[in-house]
């Protein structure tokens, strides 16, 4: 069976107040399926890594294939926990080394 | 190369100075290299040295931009004939179909903006593209409505764009994408904006060009054409009063 790519996304969020982890993955869960439905968001083979409360980056997983969806609908979230926010990704990686050897995550 | 990233729609009244250093900071954080805030009135002179400075004390270039509204023909060939030698860029608001044809075939349109919330008035269709394209107009896509839009008024929107953008592209017309937000809290990246754009069709070098090389090019060749020194396209004075 083919490996899987995997790419790994370390986000800015960008808003008052911490959410908890599980905040912040039903707001990418529900902009994911927004637009491109149940199956398109069950493709993603989403996960979180990491969640830096103190400076609010979050790491997450995702498959290769589906980077570009990912990442617009990073860009689609306006709220997490019912209050404004945005999401910025910092850099993506094919590794959890290199992603963190570049950011001090 | 490094590309620069330009965005030509931060739509912030330029009397709201606060809000506006406020948008140009966090402008200049996210990586842009030139912002342009539009114009609905001519400006007095005070008015764009002021925005120069607080784009200057942010470290961004700053782009003049004239938003016209016109009301029928005659009008936008009045304005274009007063302002366009006022601003590096002049961008039609088309909600007319007249108004959209005449402004698609005049030369002196940098850009053609569409209502984004009514889809009756988006009249980009073929024959607009190819007016457009025999002049040389860009299509500006503000990517703001995505973002304020949810359900079925979203999946409309997206609609109208992937039919539009691909008749730009079929047509050879330049497309740019623009922010188009009010309020700060909807600004993004470039990178996050041009990622925006793979919803409507844009390949990811196609959607990077629309908020980099684009919109540029088109700053860069009327900055040119506004250059006391310029003639005519490859012509401009070089020397005057002397042996070269």
């Amino acid at each position: 069976m083919k490996r899987m790519k995997r790419r790994y996304l370390a986000l800015q969020l960008e808003m008052d107040g911490v959410p908890s982890e599980k905040e912040f993955m039903d707001a990418v869960w529900g902009s994911v399926s927004g637009l491109y439905g149940e199956v398109g968001a069950s493709l993603t083979s989403l996960a979180l890594i990491s969640f830096d409360v103190s400076c609010k980056v979050v790491v997450i997983r995702t498959s290769l294939e589906t980077l570009d969806f990912l990442r617009t609908s990073l860009a689609c979230i306006t709220s997490v926990a019912g209050k404004v926010a945005c999401v910025h990704v910092l850099a993506v990686s094919g590794t959890i080394k290199a992603l963190f050897n570049g950011f001090n995550v | 190369m490094k590309r620069s990233f330009v965005d030509l729609h931060l739509k912030i009244a330029p009397k709201e100075t606060h809000a506006l250093q406020n948008a140009v900071q966090r402008a200049t954080k996210f990586g842009y290299r030139h912002i342009a805030v539009p114009f609905t009135f001519e400006p007095s002179l005070q008015e764009i040295e002021n925005i120069k400075n607080i784009c200057k004390n942010a470290g961004i270039n700053p782009i003049l931009r004239a938003d016209l509204h016109p009301q029928n023909e005659h009008e936008l060939m009045n304005s274009l004939r007063r302002l366009r030698r006022k601003f590096d860029i002049i961008c039609v608001i088309c909600d007319d179909k007249e108004i959209s044809r005449q402004a698609a075939k005049d030369r002196r349109v940098d850009l053609l903006n569409f209502p984004n919330f009514d889809f009756r008035k988006r009249f980009f269709d073929r024959s607009e593209a190819e007016l457009a394209h025999s002049g040389i107009a860009a299509l500006e896509v503000d990517v703001a409505p995505l973002l304020v839009l949810a359900g079925p008024s979203r999946v409309r929107f997206l609609s109208c764009l992937r039919r539009e953008v691909a008749i730009a592209k079929t047509f050879g017309v330049p497309l740019v994408v623009s922010s188009g937000v009010t309020e700060e809290r909807f600004m993004r990246m470039p990178r996050d904006m041009a990622s925006l754009s793979y919803l409507f069709g844009l390949a990811s070098v196609e959607a990077l060009d629309a908020v980099s090389t684009n919109p540029l090019a088109i700053v860069l060749r009327n900055r040119k054409k506004l250059d006391d020194g310029f003639i005519a396209p490859g012509v401009r004075v070089v020397m005057e009063g002397g042996v070269l």
